[in-house]
């Protein structure tokens, strides 16, 4: 539950930074400007995709996964929890990629994507510790 | 049953969260509120922007913008044509074009001086048309100023005077007195504009612009 609501911010953050880097928002709300500086940097664009929308693709993702592993016929299924630590593993990967850019190369730091890391960063360590509960639910009990 | 009642409080969360992100979406649209600004006193003497219209329209649209900015882009194709077409033309608003290069843009210094030698010709604003229309090629180019010098050439500047001025950075005082002034003004994001004493900030739709010159005419009138 926790998963699909990080990552409906998440999605909410990406939708956010995409539609001002297609022009639909007026102005960007961030502080020091250095949102602009990074969303207009060349590293914001991914094979010619703004990066956000592939924020937005991410955590759709995640939501539908943690929403499908909500529903009674997969609740006790390894496969949904499984997924969700792929699918998150990949987006803290490409996170620490971005975010190594901000500080190295662009040296601008845009807060609401430091804000998509955190949220990306929780739901990681949140799907990991539901793999743990799952095993240790599984293992067999000691004998007495 | 407590699991039943869980199910209930999450999806209660989940379609509030909606709501919330759906609105704060919805309200970033347009622009920032309206506020107030006193006229900030203007050296005679000093660079006072690019002018396109008469200067007897009752109204002036002073917009601060940065040629690398994407919601400025975004206003210059979308907006500016029906501004200039329907306000401009019309005799109803002078608009007033001041650099506002924002400081990190990497690119933002070389478009403005392209856009300052094109003035220098006369051709500021089929320059910053250019500019604007092409942001997504430049930017993405490492060396902009050769894009910057097709352009020029594609609106028929005399090209030993653009070179030289560029080389020379001619305009770069008169650009930084106009990003000053905006400071001055209040902005801090860009576009921004100061219409009949009123700063907003944002890649305003039409609407919103010809809404802020009627107030304006309004103040104006006797």
């Amino acid at each position: 539950m926790a998963i699909a609501l990080l990552a409906l911010v998440g999605f909410f953050i990406s939708l956010y930074l995409w539609l001002w880097k297609v022009g639909i928002l007026g102005a960007i709300v961030c502080g020091d400007g250095g949102c602009e500086t990074v969303q207009l940097s060349e590293y914001a664009q991914f094979f010619g995709v703004p990066v956000a929308f592939f924020g937005m693709l991410e955590y759709g993702a995640l939501i539908g996964i943690s929403l499908t592993g909500l529903q009674p016929r997969w609740l006790h299924r390894r496969g949904p929890t499984l997924a969700l630590v792929a699918v998150s593993g990949v987006g803290v990967l490409f996170t620490a990629y971005l975010t190594y850019l901000e500080a190295a190369v662009i040296h601008a730091w845009c807060r609401w994507c430091l804000a998509s890391a955190v949220v990306i960063g929780l739901i990681f360590v949140a799907a990991l510790a539901g793999v743990w509960g799952m095993r240790r639910s599984e293992s067999p009990a000691p004998a007495a | 049953m407590a699991q039943s009642v869980s199910m209930k409080l999450f999806y209660g969360a989940f379609g509030v969260l909606v709501v919330v992100g759906a609105a704060w979406i919805w309200s970033s649209r347009g622009g920032s509120e309206a506020v107030e600004v006193d006229p900030v006193p203007v050296d005679p003497t000093s660079f006072a922007g690019w002018v396109l219209g008469s200067d007897s329209a009752p109204v002036e649209i002073v917009e601060y913008a940065d040629f690398e900015c994407g919601a400025c882009a975004h206003f210059a194709i979308l907006t500016a044509p029906d501004v200039r077409q329907r306000l401009v033309a019309t005799g109803r608003v002078r608009l007033r074009f001041r650099d506002f290069p924002i400081q990190g843009h990497r690119y933002s210094p070389i478009a403005h001086q392209a856009g300052a030698c094109a003035g220098e010709q006369g051709r500021f604003w089929e320059m910053a048309d250019q500019i604007f229309f092409n942001q997504s090629t430049w930017i993405q180019d490492r060396r902009p100023a050769r894009q910057f010098e097709d352009y020029a050439r594609a609106i028929g500047l005399n090209m030993d005077q653009y070179d030289s001025c560029i080389k020379e950075r001619r305009h770069a005082g008169d650009i930084e007195a106009s990003r000053q002034h905006g400071l001055a003004v209040g902005v801090n994001a860009t576009p921004s504009f100061v219409i009949g004493g009123l700063l907003v900030a944002g890649a305003l739709p039409y609407d919103s612009i010809v809404r802020l010159v009627e107030r304006a005419e309004a103040r104006a009138r006797p």
